[in-house]
């Protein structure tokens, strides 16, 4: 080897890595429009979409209200001690169904979904591709995409927004448990405080958020178990390492994403 | 001149820098049964992956019916996949979709038919591959041979040109594993299907496959018919089709002493499920008490001798066994009775008497070896079959030892 281009290694090893981080970008985004393409492309999976709703929105309902009631409970707590120093606890119902509406309904929803439902979609695709199930589709001529990815894709971007609703919904009630029947709000204060502060961008930035949250769960979970034979680890090991790197990507990019979105929404 | 249907010319491929493929030529024809073997990690399944576009060559072309592979797109490679189907070595089946559903799939999914049509079809081929009532059940409640008879009847529903094995058999007994053969067969005969087959089944892919390919180290090393492939001298072919390594040079094991019945009744099994008839051919040395009075003569070790020279002259698909003090016995699959008796001529135009008496110095004896030929078809019975054999018995060698 010519000794001259030591110095140059770092760098080579930096733009290899550069290229190699990109070229992995693009091809996470052509599997995100691919699979979004084919949600609508004829004949449409309606059976498909409606089986994974069942799994990623009904399946979730109870464990987003179980996170939902004690978020809102814990914001009623919270918020109360919090504003009662300054004479305003009359405004908690608004603290509470803002700070619900706009960030943490979307956000917990969203990271509950990624434990509950990402973690699945990852490890599915995982042991597929191991065990050449994926391989197979394609020998049927059956498009893997469409057939795994879409009606997944499809049956988020139904649920997210449902399931938001429901968390912001439970949420309030969570904050009303604990503001007006433990700490002895007024009723008729905490609920008029909510419908005078909240507004229709409101629910619809949540909404918003909530939409792209679906995007980027069903990407990276599938994304990640779909690619698992190129991973570092193979067999067993390289679905459970596809899975972990799922859920901590997703989660990440969930936070990274709701600070873009809030920045663009406010 | 037969135009081949899937040609690879110069095929290339590479997995981390390690060349799995190196330039493999190989023709594969229509109609026909293609057997590639080699030894295992010797890239045979990489070999049939890219004829299903599953892989892309790193060089070289693939041509499948006159169209190059990797020029063809969207639907016209679909249409081109659609010939095809393919049987994996682990099965593939989906874990979550019942049996009932792994087999439809396929043709639910190119929605062409109506329910009960599909109904009908993999209902058909549960039938025909003896699946019984398990549409409801779930692959991981099947045993390993009931597994690959549903990916079999998957890879069969959609009744495609081309069906690609890659190794039916792996982890199946001996009478499964014929009659996986046997449905292969049978199905490729019957739908009159291209397949071809990964296998490290010897010698039960010379019974019913047209073609044999060899990949050794990346290379095709060979390519014929079985019988081309058990005439070659290739020691690589030869340790491969004989089943050892032998680095050294060593001699094969010795012919042994043994049940012969038992081969034969297996011989009969395949016999049955491939459709051939065998023969048996029973070789004595008349004279052993003469020859063995010699004082030069290597008592013990001549009727050793004896088998051991003859099983160097035939194929790998026949069987030589000691049944006694003087006499061999040779089962030789495919062949009728005219052909055995080729083969006895054969052998004795090859046999050194000297040699196999183990004598030296020149002596007033004759060696006389006699041969006896039947050939078995539909319900033989060993001893049976010996005996009419013995009936036909006459000398076909004699040598003189000086």
């Amino acid at each position: 080897m010519n000794t001259s281009s030591y110095p140059m290694m770092p760098f080579t090893r930096l733009g290899q890595f550069a290229i190699a981080r990109l070229r992995r970008m693009g091809r996470y985004a052509l599997f995100f429009l691919q699979s979004f393409v084919r949600i609508f492309s004829w004949p449409l999976p309606v059976a498909r979409i409606l089986q994974q709703t069942y799994f990623i929105g009904m399946k979730s309902v109870s464990i987003i209200c179980l996170t939902a009631v004690f978020t809102g409970m814990v914001l009623g707590l919270q918020g109360y001690y919090t504003l009662v120093k300054f004479g305003s606890e009359g405004v908690l119902g608004a603290a509470v169904a803002l700070s619900l509406i706009r960030e943490m309904g979307p956000v917990l929803t969203a990271i509950m979904l990624i434990g509950r439902a990402g973690s699945a979609m990852a490890a599915e695709l995982g042991i597929m591709r191991i065990s050449e199930q994926i391989d197979a589709l394609e020998t049927m001529d059956i498009d893997p995409l469409r057939f795994l990815v879409s009606p997944k894709l499809g049956a988020a971007l139904i649920s997210m927004p449902l399931l938001t609703a429901i968390f912001d919904v439970v949420g309030i009630i969570g904050g009303y448990l604990t503001g007006v029947l433990l700490l002895g709000i007024n009723s008729g204060i905490y609920f008029a405080r909510i419908q005078s502060s909240v507004e229709m961008a409101d629910v619809t930035g949540g909404f918003v958020k909530s939409l792209v949250f679906a995007v980027v769960i069903v990407t990276v979970c599938c994304f990640k178990g779909f690619n698992t034979h190129e991973g570092s680890e193979y067999g067993a090991k390289g679905v459970s390492v596809s899975t972990t790197s799922a859920v901590v990507i997703a989660s990440v990019l969930v936070l990274v994403t709701d600070y873009i979105l809030t920045s663009l929404l406010l | 001149m037969k135009t081949p249907f899937i040609q690879f010319a110069g095929v290339t491929k590479a997995f981390n820098g390690h060349t799995v493929l190196q330039g493999i030529d190989l023709e594969i024809y229509q109609g026909e049964i293609t057997t590639i073997i080699g030894k295992s990690g010797g890239g045979k399944s990489v070999l049939l992956k890219h004829i299903m576009g599953l892989l892309r060559p790193d060089a070289g072309r693939i041509v499948i019916d006159g169209q190059p592979l990797g020029q063809l797109k969207g639907r016209a490679r679909r249409r081109l996949r659609r010939r095809f189907s393919y049987m994996f070595q682990d099965s593939a089946l989906f874990d979550s979709m019942t049996v009932f559903e792994n087999i439809a799939l396929p043709i639910q999914e190119r929605g062409r038919m109506k329910a009960d049509e599909i109904e009908a079809r993999v209902h058909a081929r549960m039938r025909e591959l003896d699946l019984g009532p398990i549409d409801n059940e779930y692959p991981s409640q099947l045993s390993g041979g009931m597994k690959k008879r549903v990916a079999l009847a998957r890879a069969l529903v959609t009744d495609p040109e081309v069906v690609l094995f890659d190794e039916p058999t792996t982890g199946l007994d001996p009478v499964r594993k014929n009659s996986v053969h046997a449905m292969i067969a049978e199905y490729q005969q019957k739908l009159g299907f291209t397949a071809v087959l990964i296998s490290h089944e010897i010698p039960d892919v010379f019974y019913f496959s047209q073609r044999i390919a060899m990949l050794h180290e990346g290379r095709i090393i060979f390519t014929g018919t079985p019988n081309d492939l058990q005439c070659l001298s290739d020691p690589v072919v030869h340790e491969f089709i004989q089943g050892f390594e032998n680095p050294n040079g060593d001699s094969p094991e010795p012919v042994r002493q043994g049940s012969w019945e038992s081969t034969f009744n297996a011989e009969m099994a395949r016999m049955q499920h491939h459709k051939v008839s065998f023969a048996l051919v029973v070789l004595t040395i008349e004279n052993l008490a003469e020859i063995l009075g010699q004082e030069d003569a290597d008592a013990p070790g001549v009727a050793q001798r004896f088998a051991d020279r003859i099983r160097a002259q035939l194929r790998v698909t026949d069987t030589c066994s000691l049944a006694g003090p003087n006499m061999v016995l040779l089962l030789l699959p495919f062949t009728n009775l005219s052909q055995a008796k080729m083969v006895c001529a054969k052998l004795g135009r090859t046999l050194n008497g000297q040699e196999i008496a183990g004598i030296q110095s020149c002596q007033e004896a004759c060696m006389a070896i006699s041969a006896g030929v039947a050939e078995v078809q539909g319900n033989g019975h060993p001893e049976r079959t010996l005996a009419q054999a013995l009936e036909r018995k006459e000398i076909f060698y004699q040598f003189s030892v000086c």
